[in-house]
């Protein structure tokens, strides 16, 4: 049988059905057909599949869909607002922090939850907050250099 | 090569592609799907080396939901021949065999059946009902078991290539070759100082992000449509169609975006299923592989006993080398051992070589192309005897690398004379920066490493549309892994002298243009990028002559400069120019719309040589190394988007960081792997990493006509030994095995301390 679950996605109210085992992960992507979570190993190892639930961040794989009932999922399509990209989105682009994406929106979620607690991270900092989102193109050189450069812009630090 | 003022290429634009990627709605395999989809799943095999006694698939077949259910049965004999459109040889029947098991299970993982359901749950429940008698037989798991007397068995028809005399009964040695030059008993007799070193490194994964994923569809006609990511959908074609015996035109591939590749995504694996499914099913079929299956059942690279051996006179001249380089296969013939007896050498000036290689079938999983196949592994022999040769010289080893350092003319140990190539440049940059110079602490070293990959040419077909406009798409059918858009654009751009920002690059289908091989052997900016520079210059011709009917004057007094058609050769000044706009806007009655094609096979890859300098900390009473600073110098021939070369440079010295120091497949004495997820094979993470400096080095490359050379496959020859290196300076011990692990490290600090 499965569970009829309303909960909140991107600030708009959303609804699904899913089996009491589906993980969140396969709501958003197969139900609501958000694909731009990403599904790397699904046992919370990768952190493609990052979002934030009641502004927390998560690995969605390791969340059950029902769980989702009641709460706020923030993923990255709603990281940007209409046509502005957030600015972490801009500075990727700028410093070619990406390189086949896969991880890209993972990475950013992640970045975005780390920069709204601390605006000044250090580099060890963002390094360590971002290990648990695997890349394996980048050698996260410009990934790290993307994030404290939009870390310096949102502070309003000139460079 | 003329030098040539560039105008775009050099720059760095915001990448194509680039804003789908960061707002989430670029599509990657397992993102589409179809209208009355099924989803499939593998059964794969428990035992590492097991005949298949049976199937039964009955229990399977009457779960409500499951539509259809394959096994090797369904397949057709595939006759061993070279296979087209891949990178390397591929044996088409050791291809069909690998994607399904037919009398014989050769690795834990390997395919046996696969279903098609109407939920992957279903699926995966069906699956678990599928009997499956095996006869269990003793797997083979390394290479000295593979190669001990009486060892079991893979292949019974398997013989020795190039063992002289013919072996008599079946071996686990697909082929053991030799080649070399000159005298290297001699040259070692002529040395002052020989070193010879053995080292072991174990089966390593690419460990892309995105697992393998396929969506294929098949019409009432028998003919299939595959959206996969894939780095090659005209290999995915050709392989198919041969897999299934059927003809290429009833296979039309879309590639997806692709999640990362790095040479695993160069075969097939559940390609055909989905085909053969959704034809057996009539229905479409999605597939997507766990990180387990990814693991288990898809090309890692090879583990290798490598043994080398140089000498050198007191002034650091080498005076002969000598390589024996015995590689995993997994289940099939197919290891780079071939590819390594060419690289092993290849940087240095040597008038006496041996090497020997061997290719050596294993039950574990065949193993696939990996960044520079093959040449990791050797060049962690070769560089890390450089540096214990250094050591007894008493030589910097920067110097001694210099001393011995091929360039224009050389004859290659491999075979050819060296075009300009930029290694010396290389090294020199390495030398005078700031990084080598930079004092270090209490247990920290500073290794110093080189590699070289030959890079490839293979076919590429592009075309350029102008639109009515005059801005233009450029049309590729190379998947675009890793800015690769961004950089055809730019060079498009450069040729028609519009801003790339009026450059659309897009990567099409097997049926939306000419042949294309695959993205691999760091190919794409060098022959792909030649084929769009030619397509380019098809269109400016197409434009002069344009201009020239609309002046009434000859083709030949006509010139394409800065974007328009100028009138020259006696006619300056006589006409207003006519730009690529007004042109394009006109096309339509100057003689019809202007697309430009060019299909070429490129010869010239101009190798690529890097020099890596790693800074470690031991930590001696774990073993913990970590890695402080790394700086990576490499010769990128011309850099079309140098942050994209960059990233390749960073990227791949990461690989090697992880392949150096934590990943390795581990198997249980059955020949499980025993760490087939994220958190046990463990690759390098953002806090195990400092920023990874890098210097781009210039020698344009003559055979291009920019000057390009591959530079995606080169920065993961080098890390390996410049880690090692770095790690025995720190640690004041012998590495001879990968990875240098934590407890590895401890144990070699112990037997040290005594």
């Amino acid at each position: 049988m499965k569970l009829h679950v309303q909960t909140t996605v991107n600030g708009e109210s959303a609804e699904f059905l899913c089996a009491p085992e589906q993980n969140l992960l396969e709501a958003l992507r197969d139900e609501l057909r958000l694909t731009g979570t990403k599904e790397g190993c699904t046992t919370g190892d990768c952190g493609a599949c990052s979002v934030l639930l009641d502004g927390r961040l998560v690995c969605s794989c390791l969340v059950l869909a029902a769980e989702a009932s009641g709460r706020r999922i923030d993923t990255i399509e709603g990281v940007a607002k209409g046509a502005d990209l957030h600015p972490l989105q801009k500075k990727f682009l700028e410093h070619a922090a990406l390189q086949c994406g896969i991880c890209t929106p993972g990475v950013i979620v992640a970045a975005k939850a780390l920069l709204e607690r601390n605006p000044d991270p250090s580099e060890e900092e963002t390094r360590f907050w971002l290990a648990g989102n695997l890349c394996r193109c980048t050698g996260y050189d410009k990934i790290i250099r993307a994030v404290l450069d939009t870390a310096a812009e949102l502070r309003g630090d000139s460079r | 090569m003329s030098e040539r003022k560039f105008r775009q290429v050099g720059t760095r634009p915001i990448r194509h592609d680039g804003l789908d990627k960061v707002t989430g709605r670029a599509q990657f395999g397992a993102d589409y799907s179809a209208p009355g989809m099924l989803w499939g799943k593998v059964l794969r095999s428990p035992h590492a080396h097991a005949r298949i006694k049976s199937i039964d698939a009955s229990a399977a077949l009457a779960l409500d939901g499951v539509k259809a259910v394959i096994t090797g049965r369904d397949f057709p004999d595939v006759k061993s021949e070279s296979g087209p459109a891949g990178e390397g040889a591929n044996d088409m029947r050791d291809l069909a065999m690998n994607v399904m098991a037919r009398d014989k299970a050769l690795y834990h993982g390997h395919a046996v059946a696969a279903v098609a359901a109407t939920s992957q749950r279903i699926a995966e429940a069906a699956c678990a009902k599928i009997q499956v008698t095996y006869e269990v037989l003793e797997p083979v798991l390394s290479l000295d078991a593979a190669v001990a007397p009486n060892a079991p068995i893979l292949h019974d028809d398997m013989r020795a290539a190039g063992d002289d005399p013919k072996p008599q009964g079946p071996t686990n040695v697909a082929s053991r070759r030799e080649m070399g030059r000159g005298d290297a008993k001699q040259g070692f007799a002529d040395a002052d100082v020989v070193v010879e070193r053995e080292f072991k490194t174990p089966m390593v994964h690419q460990g892309y992000i995105e697992p393998h994923a396929v969506l294929a569809r098949t019409g009432e006609d028998g003919r299939s449509v595959v959206w996969c990511c894939t780095q090659g959908p005209f290999m995915v074609r050709a392989f198919t169609a041969k897999i299934l015996d059927l003809s290429t035109d009833m296979i039309k591939v879309i590639p997806t975006e692709i999640g990362g590749g790095f040479g695993g995504k160069t075969t097939v694996y559940l390609e055909p299923l989905a085909v053969l499914l959704s034809r057996k099913a009539g229905r479409p079929v999605k597939m997507v592989m766990t990180r387990e299956e990814v693991f288990r059942a898809t090309g890692p690279t090879s583990g290798t006993h490598v043994r080398v051996k140089l000498g050198a006179k007191k002034d650091g001249t080498l005076t002969a080398a000598e390589a024996v380089l015995v590689y995993e296969a997994g289940a099939y013939k197919g290891s780079p051992v071939g590819a390594a007896m060419m690289t092993v050498f290849a940087p240095y000036k040597l008038a006496n070589v041996r090497i020997e290689g061997w290719d050596v079938v294993v039950n574990k999983p065949k193993v696939a192309a990996y960044r520079a196949p093959g040449a990791p592994m050797a060049a962690l022999a070769v560089e890390t005897v450089m540096d214990e040769l250094a050591a007894k010289l008493g030589l910097d080893p920067i110097d001694l690398r210099l001393t011995n350092a091929v360039s224009e003319g050389v004859q290659a140990t491999y075979g050819p004379k060296y075009r300009a190539i930029g290694f010396i440049e290389t090294l020199k940059a390495a030398k005078s920066h700031p990084h080598y110079k930079a004092p270090l602490g209490p247990n920290q070293g500073r290794g110093v490493a080189c590699g070289f990959w030959f890079n490839a040419g293979m076919s590429s077909s592009a075309n350029v549309a102008i639109n009515e406009d005059g801005s233009a798409t450029v049309m590729s059918g190379c998947p675009d892994i890793g800015g690769s858009r961004a950089s055809l654009a730019l060079m498009a751009a450069e040729e028609l002298g519009i801003p790339v920002e009026q450059v659309r690059p897009v990567v099409v289908d097997t049926e939306s243009i000419g042949y294309n091989d695959l993205t691999g052997g760091s190919r794409v900016t060098f022959a792909t990028g030649m084929a769009v520079i030619e397509a380019a210059r098809d269109v400016v011709k197409q434009l002069c002559a344009r201009a020239a009917a609309t002046w009434g004057i000859e083709l030949d007094a006509v010139k394409w400069e800065d974007g328009q058609a100028v009138a020259t050769n006696g006619a300056e000044g006589k006409h207003e120019p006519l730009s690529l706009k007004r042109l394009a806007a006109r096309a339509s009655s100057t003689g019809g719309p202007i697309t430009g094609r060019a299909s070429l096979t490129a010869r010239g890859a101009g190798p690529g040589f890097a020099t890596h300098l790693c800074d470690v900390e031991v930590d001696r009473e774990t073993g913990a190394v970590t890695v402080l600073r790394y700086t990576a110098v490499q010769d990128a021939g011309r850099a079309i988007h140098p942050s994209y070369v960059e990233g390749q440079m960073q990227g791949g010295a990461a690989q090697g960081i992880g392949w150096a120091l934590n990943e390795e497949y581990v198997f249980d004495a059955k020949g499980a792997m025993e760490n087939a997820g994220f958190l046990d094979y463990r690759i390098p993470v953002a806090s195990d990493l400092p920023m990874i400096d890098t210097v781009i080095v210039e020698v344009p490359n003559p055979m291009h006509p920019y000057g390009v050379r591959g530079v995606g496959e080169t920065p993961i020859v080098p890390p390996l030994a410049a880690v090692a290196n770095a790690v025995q300076r720190a640690a004041k011990v012998e590495i001879h095995e990968l990875p240098i692990s934590p407890p590895r490290l401890l144990a070699l600090i112990e037997a040290e301390r005594g």
